[in-house]
């Protein structure tokens, strides 16, 4: 072989590789992405049935409920302005709590109900995802803050939030 | 009074900084070989205030000065004496902290170890890393001074429970050498440009470094992958987190780095490739290092987030890329180089190995990416789920693993296929039979996909051994570098030997157990016996037992625990694991179900697991001799001759 054949064999190669580098990936972002909804929207009908996707909220104080006999259960995110009944089988993370913020990932199934597959929260108390925190209609949270401040003992407000990095499992 | 001294330290490690990072390098340019001599000294007194800083703030922890902002929000009176060490770089300013010990650490190891390298070099190579500690610095006394005060506080916050552990005591320390070990490579292909000079030699000085950051580095995510496995408590051991992503993307590329230093040094070839990814390494650590602190990202590496770090990181990191990109750009014309090589060659080999590593990190580090940008572009708030990265990663790690076997095997220059087929195909036959003989053993059922990951990893074994067999040296005699290659690989068969089997053949399941029932899994008997309440130094448990029986022979007694501590008052799930070679039995509690002592519990059985690691270990074992190969001491001990007669005349030329 020449040196310019060569060249372009290599040239050749080196495109067909992108080519198929950017196939990979284009068709891998296609199917893998999850859309970050709020509970206002999935009841809205922003959501096709069977599609996978991530809910998120805080879990309504006094909606969790615990089937005896099997792993079943059942809790309500709420946005404040709309609430969402989510079904999950399984273990709940350990700082899995009513009035904190969760978010979940999971489909809507033939009748309608949402049913999660994954159940994620933080690993920091102190800690709301960003998501979470963007959608919630802030008014209502305001009330909602506004009455539990009230409780807190002013002392510790003076030591600043702990910044901690922790990994959180996903379930 | 410490906490002020370690301010005060950490100041005049600044102002050492600023002169480490001109003096030396204005006196290169005028040959003033007095300002050149500068920069040994320096980097001596830097690594000195650095460590004094350091050690103030360590003993501010295990005194439990608890007027230190810093410390009354990550430590506690309560705290075990090891954990209130480890608190030291338990969150954000302290881990900073740490990393600038870590960077003054490396330059002090390149201003002790590099004595046979010309003056002019070395002192550029302190230099640009004594600007790189200016950057840090800086951000360390701006944004996040972890020696602030406030007034005293009857005790501290408390280290997240997570963190209370011996895997996080180690596994930061280990992750920042590997990050911050990257700069060294970076200041080499920095000072080598500004020099003009590209040839071979920048390239073998830089060689044992990379490898050595390289080794902290796969130890340091090893590490965290084992930390997250036992103690997140599901058994999870890679969640593609973009915090793991931040991680791994400077390995990959700091992986092709390795390999493209090697065609570098022997052949003089792909200079600029080179210089790019030693760039492309540290500007990956250092995005990694922006994309855990500015909380931009919705990681599950969640922490209180500051807009005003990220913001000064971002400007830090476009600094380090646009700088060596336009000295790049003026040194162009330096990088030609007139050598050639045929298609099946080596050099292909290598170049292969090249553009898979950084086509995945370019993936990871799109899909890591891509959330902020969506959210960035208002198009929505999506996430890019694990599916995402096997499908892409699984495809090119196959492809990985077949160049691998045929790069190692293939000659520089100019090879044949033909050639290639009279080496190769005893190692196929080995890996061929490996594959299906494996699963037949021990595999419940078949699977195509173990079948393939047997294959691949086999391949890459053998293929390995081949190599070494070939070479018809005893073992003693075998060089570092020969031993660094034969366990590198051997390292990544046998992590990827263990991600397929237990990807396959893992079994899991959440369950219902009331005290004395029992549930089979992976031929296992789990017997539930019952929960009671339990006390440790800073948190109180409920401590499960589970006795698991095989064929009714007794195998392991396990105590899975949920704690509460008492300060954070957060509930943490401490699995019970029966670790094994081949397989690790994992139990973890739920929660408690009715009033009959019934719990939720998820069992595990998990084959193969502890190889993930092991390979990582092998991996970095092969790095470390490959660091510490003879040939680059014997090689300094010439260049130290020849260096000092040229040294005088490079300096006036």
């Amino acid at each position: 072989m020449k040196a310019r054949q060569k060249r372009l064999v290599l040239v050749l190669i080196g495109v067909l590789g992108v080519a198929g580098a950017s196939a990979l990936i284009i068709t891998a972002l296609r199917g893998n992405l999850n859309y970050y909804l709020t509970p206002t929207k999935v009841m809205a009908g922003e959501v096709k049935k069977g599609e996978l996707f991530r809910l998120g909220g805080m879990v309504r104080e006094g909606s969790l409920k615990r089937d005896e006999g099997s792993l079943d259960v059942e809790f309500v995110l709420t946005d404040y302005t709309s609430d969402v009944t989510v079904h999950y089988s399984g273990i709940l993370p350990d700082l899995f709590k009513e009035k904190q913020s969760a978010v979940t990932k999971g489909k809507l199934d033939a009748s309608g109900r949402f049913v999660a597959e994954e159940v994620l929260a933080k690993h920091d108390p102190s800690y709301m995802p960003k998501e979470v925190k963007d959608s919630l209609n802030m008014e209502n949270v305001e009330k909602a803050n506004a009455a539990r401040n009230a409780q807190i003992d002013g002392s510790k407000a003076a030591i600043q939030k702990p910044a901690t990095q922790t990994k959180e499992a996903t379930q | 009074m410490i906490p002020e001294l370690g301010q005060m330290s950490l100041i005049i490690a600044l102002a050492i900084s600023v002169m480490l990072g001109l003096i030396p390098l204005y006196g290169t340019f005028r040959g003033n070989s007095s300002y050149m001599a500068f920069a040994r000294p320096a980097s001596y007194a830097q690594w000195v205030f650095m460590a004094f800083s350091f050690g103030c703030l360590v003993y501010a922890f295990v005194t439990d000065d608890f007027s230190v902002r810093y410390v009354a929000t990550t430590s506690n009176s309560a705290l075990p004496l090891l954990f209130k060490v480890s608190a030291v770089w338990g969150a954000h300013e302290g881990s900073l902290l740490l990393w600038g010990f870590i960077l003054s650490t490396w330059t002090l190891a390149v201003a002790l170890f590099s004595r046979s390298i010309p003056a002019v070099m070395l002192s550029r190579v302190l230099s640009v890393l004594g600007l790189i500690a200016v950057g840090f610095f800086l951000f360390l006394l701006i944004t996040s001074n972890p020696f602030d005060r406030i007034p005293m506080q009857a005790d501290g916050r408390d280290l997240n429970p997570l963190l209370q552990d011996v895997g996080l005591a180690i596994h930061p320390p280990m992750l920042y050498m590997g990050y911050v070990g990257f700069s060294v490579a970076y200041a080499f292909a920095v000072a080598a440009m500004i020099g003009g000079k590209l040839d071979v030699a920048w390239a073998r000085w830089a060689r044992p470094w990379t490898n050595i950051a390289w080794v902290f580095l796969t130890i340091g995510i090893a590490l965290g992958s084992w930390w997250a496995y036992y103690e997140l408590g599901w058994g999870g051991w890679w969640f593609w987190d973009p915090v793991e992503n931040a991680s791994l993307m400077p390995w990959l590329v700091g992986t092709a780095l390795m390999h493209s230093l090697v065609i570098t040094e022997k052949r003089g070839m792909f200079k600029a490739w080179t210089v790019l990814l030693a760039v492309g390494a540290f500007s990956l650590s250092l995005l990694g290092t922006f994309l855990v602190r500015s909380g931009v990202l919705t990681s599950v590496h969640s922490f209180a987030s500051d807009p005003e770090r990220g913001l000064f990181i971002l400007v830090f990191l476009l600094l380090v890329i646009g700088i060596s990109l336009v000295l790049f750009s003026i040194r162009a014309p330096k990088f030609a180089s007139n050598a050639t090589f045929e298609l099946v060659s080596r050099e292909s080999g290598l170049l292969a190995n090249n553009i898979i590593l950084v086509v995945m990190a370019c993936a990871v580090l799109l899909g890591t990416l891509f959330p902020l940008i969506t959210d960035a572009l208002a198009i929505g708030k999506i996430s890019v789920g694990p599916p995402y990265f096997n499908f892409i990663m699984v495809p090119l790690g196959v492809v990985l693993a077949i160049v691998m076997g045929f790069g190692l095997l293939m000659r520089w220059k100019k090879d044949s296929f033909s050639r290639l087929w009279g080496i190769v195909w005893l190692p196929l036959i080995f890996a061929l039979v490996a594959a299906i003989i494996l699963p037949l053993v021990f595999a419940p059922e078949f699977s195509g996909l173990s079948l393939m990951g047997l294959l691949i990893s086999s391949w890459i074994a053998f293929t390995a051994l081949m190599w070494v067999i070939k070479q018809k040296r005893s073992p003693f005699k075998l060089s570092g570098t020969s031993w660094g290659a034969l366990l590198g690989h051997i390292g990544l068969a046998v992590s990827f030997t263990g991600i397929t089997l237990v990807s396959v053949y893992n079994v899991e399941k959440d369950v219902r157990l009331a005290p004395n029932e029992s549930y089979e899994l992976g031929g296992y008997q789990f017997t539930f016996l019952g929960v009671k309440d339990s006390q440790g130094p800073n948190y109180t448990a409920y401590r499960g037992t589970i006795d698991i029986t095989r064929d009714k022979a007794s195998v392991a007694v396990l105590n899975p625990e949920k704690r509460t501590y008492r300060i954070q008052t957060m509930p943490m799930t401490e699995a019970g694991i029966d670790a094994g070679i081949f397989r690790d039995l994992f139990v973890a509690l739920g929660e408690p179900l009715g009033s009959n002592g019934a719990w939720s519990l998820r069992v595990q059985y998990k084959p193969f697991v502890r190889w993930v690691w092991l390979g990582a270990i092998l991996m970095g074992l092969g790095g470390l001799f490959a660091a510490f190969d003879k040939r680059y001491r014997r090689l300094s001990k010439k260049a130290q001759t020849t260096s000092q007669k040229t040294s005088n005349k490079e300096v006036y030329a």
